[in-house]
């Protein structure tokens, strides 16, 4: 008999085949086989759902309810939708401190008013102790659509995009998941990415947003989507010098760390050093940085690589299960 | 305390292209007079991780150096029957709590693997980068049992080891060590004896040899005739390590070269080796892989054997006694026979995903590297 295990949701290639195999078949329909990070709706609305069970709910630079708006807000924004109405389940165990819950619901409300949508529908249930995490955040979006991605009309010569410096949110959850004694100062990148709308019509033929899997499970699932390589220079990817330091002491990979604020773009060539300067001249796009384009003469369709700071060349996998720390 | 606003990196420099240029350049120059490629052996999965995530490994072909990537990472040559002792334990009783290393726990058995199997409830596994973590719980929870499943070269053996010293202290009945601790010196020995080698030098493991010095690699070159230098971690670390062990081939005089200076002093560290010599006495010791070795193991002393998870729990780790039938050939991979490629499973039934021996489960093992290198062939 077989159980559910954690890493079938750990958002590693054990997870998709998951999903692949035993969730889509069963409800096909072409929207849902599009598997976009929200679907496209025919009246020309975008819906998203995501569910939020964080652990530890308070972090550095966020919480859960900060997260439970800008995780559904970012994923309508990189889909192509102005984020419009959201609804908000919450799944709330026993026992749980209603100063904390007031706290979440505080946040929820800050971030949702600053990415003006309104919450419009909700549900609240509560569990036996035990049954639950302390709470589960589940919420839903839909917007209206701007604009599209267009994988199929991105050529070699293509530039790459990052909004920003990345790993960050992945890393500030790892510390105080862990409770290491060590002070980095690192905060989550937690932000929504309402100011990457205007861009649909810059011409940037596709987004994502940076989530579980960090910047090389993106990568890699763009250059199977696209069936091209793509070619990424490490030593132009933003990184702030604290998380540097730290996953140096960790021995984690920053490649693989999340984000919650960051998106990847792909823009044409001619228009990457224009649109660079506009993301920059936001203030959550001022470190954003060309790092790489897409291929014909280096790899093979469908490769995604890192030529590293020596020189040398790596091949970039998503993620394939959770982030583990290294043995020594 | 607060954290200084910027944090100087003081490696950043050696991981530039023109530093890894100039040494490759001086390597090439050595390798140039020299029949290549000469095939080096990294026994340490550190060097295998770095040599991965730098990218060097085509850029050392290049210039006549094939990397074989050896023993060197525990979780890969404790074989599966540890594994097994201790998800029968976690599924079977609901009070343990067992805290392991983060690669410890994909290691794949007949029973599953750490993380995919479902503990019974009121037994829980936990991932922990620091073995005192293991022994804060146990003094947290005395209802619970506590058990450390370390594995462990002499880099980590040290700091397991202390946590029954302070288990004693403490006077903790509800702490134990599953202990899967082996030796480097002793497998390099078995390995060069065992025949069929193809390696010209080897390049030493720099945290091993922070704690046993350089000493016990002085057979390796005075016995075998076989160069030799203990490396640091950085690109440029590893680097000047296979370049003074082409100098040394050239020269045809091997030595142990200590290219760590910075971190492995020539005796080594006497305290963390006087912890071992107090707790722990070697013993046999079954690798993965490469089979049984004389001494080339470390179990908890009699005195101590409170402490010791197989007395506790009275655990049966026998050699073969659940070996794997598979067409896995992890073991020749280990001495560098062959290549990951060379395995009818690489890649089809073996993946990182799916991995059917040792040396696909670890970040550091050969075959995870290898198959993640594959797809760059092309490019070299």
């Amino acid at each position: 008999m077989t159980k559910i295990s954690l890493e079938m949701g750990s958002g590693g290639r054990l997870m998709r085949d998951f999903i692949a195999s035993r969730i889509v078949p069963r409800f096909k329909n072409p929207i849902l086989g599009e598997l976009h990070d929200a679907a496209h709706l025919p009246w020309g609305i975008a819906l998203t759902t995501d569910s939020y069970t964080v652990d530890p709910l308070f972090f550095p630079g966020g919480n859960i309810g900060t997260l439970c708006i800008n995780g559904t807000v970012n994923d309508l924004v990189v889909s192509g939708a102005r984020p419009a109405y959201l609804s908000l389940a919450l799944i709330i165990e026993e026992g749980f401190e209603l100063e904390e819950l007031e706290k979440i619901l505080e946040s929820i409300k800050k971030t949702a008013r600053a990415t003006s949508v309104e919450i419009v529908t909700g549900d609240t249930k509560v569990v036996p102790q035990g049954q639950g995490g302390e709470i589960y955040i589940n919420t839903a979006g839909v917007g209206r659509l701007l604009g599209r991605p267009q994988p199929a009309k991105i050529r070699p010569g293509d530039k790459i995009l990052v909004t920003g410096q990345v790993g960050e949110h992945g890393l500030a959850i790892l510390l105080s998941r862990n409770k290491f004694p060590l002070k980095a100062g690192v905060k989550s990148d937690c932000a929504p990415l309402l100011f990457l709308l205007p861009f649909w019509r810059e011409g940037v033929l596709w987004m994502r947003d940076i989530t579980r899997g960090g910047l090389a499970t993106v990568l890699a699932e763009l250059a199977q989507t696209i069936s091209l390589p793509l070619l990424v220079e490490e030593a132009k990817i933003p990184y702030s010098t604290r998380l540097q330091g730290t996953v140096e002491i960790l021995g984690i990979d920053p490649l693989y760390l999340a984000c919650e604020g960051r998106a990847l773009l792909v823009v044409p060539a001619r228009k990457a050093d224009e649109i660079l300067k506009k993301l920059r001249s936001h203030p959550e796009g001022k470190k954003a940085a060309i790092i790489g384009e897409v291929e014909d003469k280096i790899g093979r369709p469908g490769e995604a690589l890192l030529e590293t700071l020596t020189g040398g060349l790596r091949l970039l996998e998503p993620l394939t299960s959770e982030l583990l720390p290294r043995i020594c | 305390m607060s954290p200084p606003a910027t944090i100087h990196l003081p490696f950043s420099n050696w991981r530039t292209k023109e530093t890894a240029d100039r040494l490759l350049k001086a390597i090439e120059a050595e390798t140039r007079n020299l029949p290549t490629p000469l095939k080096l052996m990294e026994v340490c999965g550190t060097h295998t991780m770095t040599l991965h995530r730098s990218g060097l490994k085509p850029r050392l072909r290049q210039v006549g150096i094939d990397m074989i990537s050896g023993p060197g990472c525990p979780v890969c040559i404790t074989p599966d029957y540890y594994h097994e002792a201790i998800i029968d334990l976690l599924v079977g009783r609901g009070d343990i709590l067992v805290c392991t290393f983060g690669d410890m726990t994909r290691v794949p058995t007949r029973k599953g693997s750490l993380q995919t199997v479902v503990p019974a409830p009121g037994s829980r596994l936990k991932i922990v980068y620091s073995p005192e973590e293991a022994v804060a719980e146990a003094h947290n929870q005395p209802e619970k049992q506590v058990i450390f499943f370390g594995a462990g070269f002499e880099t980590t053996i040290p700091g397991i080891t202390f946590t029954v010293k302070k288990a004693a202290e403490e006077k903790l009945k509800n702490y134990c060590l599953l202990t899967a601790f082996w030796l480097i010196p002793p497998a390099l020995k078995a390995i060069i004896e065992g025949g069929e080698l193809a390696i010209n030098g080897f390049i030493y493991p720099g945290h091993v040899s922070a704690i046993i010095g350089e000493k016990p690699y002085a057979l390796v070159a005075e016995t075998y005739h076989l160069p030799g230098a203990i490396a640091g971690f950085e690109p440029a670390d590893i680097l000047l390590g296979i370049l003074s062990v082409v100098k040394q081939i050239r020269s045809g005089q091997p030595l142990v070269a200590n290219e760590y200076r910075r971190v492995v002093k020539p005796e080594g560290n006497v305290e963390a080796q006087a912890i071992m010599e107090r707790y722990l006495i070697k013993t046999a010791a079954d690798w993965r892989g490469l089979g049984p070795i004389p001494d080339s193991g470390l179990k908890l002393r009699p005195e101590y054997s409170s402490f010791d998870a197989v007395r506790r729990f009275s655990l049966k780790l026998g050699s073969g006694s659940s070996a794997r039938k598979t067409a896995c050939r992890c073991g020749e991979v280990l001495k560098g026979l062959i290549a990951p490629t060379d395995c009818p499973l690489f890649g089809r039934q073996c993946r990182p995903d799916s991995p059917q021996g040792p040396c696909m489960v670890s970040y550091e093992g050969a075959c995870l590297i290898e198959y993640k290198f594959s797809g760059v062939k092309s490019y070299d």
